[in-house]
């Protein structure tokens, strides 16, 4: 039975698979899933930049697809799978994207941080970028005030080289 | 944001029973929606989350066309093989708009939908017709520089904002439709209004009535198209003005056939049937082009602020129509305009 109604706003029970945990929450039907994230789970590595899909601070893997966390209602996402910034390392061992970001010196203030790596976690996984243009190009939604796109380009573009096979 | 119902529709039967409720809204992507919850510009009772009805799937049709289901995301639209070998220039209008998260969670049918970005309608202390009928027009005589130049009225001078729209209007799509009083299919050129005297009313949707799908008619422009838009910084930002351009051409270089519709300047993709026909028959040439671009900017009026428009979306006409012809489309991700 997929069918569910909230008749006066009551929350919503929901079930999500998040960083490989099973959480089952009711919440109701205006709460965000960054808000979610932030609020309900206290997972605070997903940040809350502009809240309304301008910064891209919020990006997470929904369902492996990079998605702004904070334009998307919590209740929509009954059954999916969500991975935050918490989700990418396993262990102590930073994911190649993480590591790449140390090694090119990708952030300075770190806010944007998460964001830009869940959202070039997605980018790999969508396959559509080759060249430095469209690597800037498909980044476009991730803001960084701090202006660290020409190294957090080069750090994306030193992990999709190693990901290519050679020509 | 206020708080309200929410109903997950199991079938579209039930979608569109509950849907027709007034005070009542359809949740899809929900990238539009949420924000305008959040500014409260929309303050509905309830939601009706369609995600899981059954239009998710894009299918060939028997003429050879393409139906788009309106669940499909803007991404998988773009990128789908089927689109980018026979309507690269919906393609290219999609890539062109938003960033990649937006057109991950952004749906066919919620492009349609969307509302405009004007300033005023976002802030709810402002007058705007739009949001709150009779309440008067801030925008006119405040700031106007991203609005209409084409089409506008007393009451509204907003744009439409959709990119995919101004290819949709090109390629002559159809819009279908399921409402309480079942199934009808609207072509793209009637589904958005002028503002007049109703700026309120974006599109000529019945209450209840869904987008199912968006059909596209079988096309043979080839590589003779672009999407060329122009906008304040070269990503993610909505167009000041946009141009879509798909030719046909005899072997010779004369244009058989040609569609042309810009965005970012009107309440609607905007085209104009005498614009075209004044390219038929003709070899490319500044003169020619000119002339059509004339036409198509013809009753065009700045409000102040966007009076550059004018003379930004004559150059970018004739700027869309050479690259039309050379069969060079623009490139979205090398920025240079060629």
């Amino acid at each position: 039975m997929s069918e569910t109604i909230s008749y006066n706003n009551a929350p919503v029970p929901v079930a999500l698979t998040i960083n490989g945990q099973v959480h089952q929450i009711a919440v109701e039907p205006r709460t965000t899933l960054l808000d979610l994230l932030r609020e309900h789970l206290g997972l605070m590595g997903t940040k809350k930049g502009c809240d309304h899909g301008q910064c891209g601070a919020c990006t997470v893997l929904l369902n492996g697809e990079r998605r702004v966390s904070c334009l998307t209602l919590a209740v929509s996402h009954d059954e999916a799978t969500v991975t935050t910034v918490e989700g990418l390392a396993e262990g102590d061992v930073l994911s190649p994207l993480q590591q790449a970001f140390l090694e090119y010196d990708a952030f300075q203030c770190g806010y944007c941080t998460p964001g830009q790596l869940c959202s070039a976690q997605g980018l790999l996984r969508e396959g559509h970028a080759r060249t430095r243009d469209e690597v800037r190009e498909l980044m476009s939604g991730n803001l960084c005030r701090c202006g660290a796109y020409p190294h957090i380009t080069d750090a994306i573009l030193s992990v999709l080289l190693t990901q290519q096979p050679a020509p | 944001m206020r708080n309200f119902g929410y109903f997950r529709a199991a079938s579209a039967a039930e979608a569109v029973q509950a849907g027709a409720t007034p005070q009542v809204h359809y949740l899809a992507g929900g990238t539009n929606l949420v924000d305008l919850l959040k500014y409260r510009v929309e303050q509905p009772e309830a939601l009706v989350d369609i995600n899981r009805l059954p239009y998710g799937h894009i299918e060939e049709l028997p003429d050879g066309g393409l139906r788009l289901g309106a669940l499909v995301t803007n991404a998988a639209t773009a990128y789908d093989a089927r689109v980018q070998a026979r309507y690269p220039l919906l393609s290219s209008a999609i890539l062109a708009g938003a960033s990649a998260q937006l057109r991950n969670a952004a749906t066919n049918g919620g492009n349609l939908n969307q509302r405009t970005r004007c300033p005023y309608f976002y802030d709810v202390a402002a007058a705007c017709n739009k949001r709150e009928p009779g309440s008067g027009c801030a925008a006119l005589g405040g700031h106007n520089r991203d609005l209409a130049i084409l089409g506008t009225s007393e009451s509204c001078i907003a744009t439409f904002p959709s990119d995919m729209c101004v290819a949709l209007r090109v390629l002559d799509a159809q819009v279908r439709l399921l409402g309480p009083a079942g199934e009808r299919v609207v072509p793209i050129a009637e589904y958005h209004r002028l503002p007049g005297a109703e700026p309120w009313r974006d599109n000529n949707l019945l209450p209840g009535e869904l987008v199912t799908a968006i059909d596209l008619p079988p096309t043979d422009f080839g590589q003779h198209y672009t999407y060329l838009k122009i906008r304040d910084r070269l990503s993610y930002a909505f167009a000041l003005v946009s141009v879509a351009v798909a030719l046909r051409l005899d072997e010779a270089g004369h244009v058989l056939d040609a569609h042309l519709a810009l965005g970012g300047v009107a309440h609607k993709p905007w085209r104009v049937s005498e614009a075209e026909d004044l390219l038929t028959g003709q070899l490319p040439s500044a003169e020619v082009f000119g002339a059509a671009a004339d036409a198509l900017l013809a009753g065009a009026k700045g409000q102040g602020e966007n009076d550059f428009k004018l003379v930004l979306a004559r150059r970018a006409i004739v700027r869309a129509c050479w690259q039309a012809a050379a069969g060079t489309p623009q490139s979205q991700s090398d920025k240079h305009i060629r």
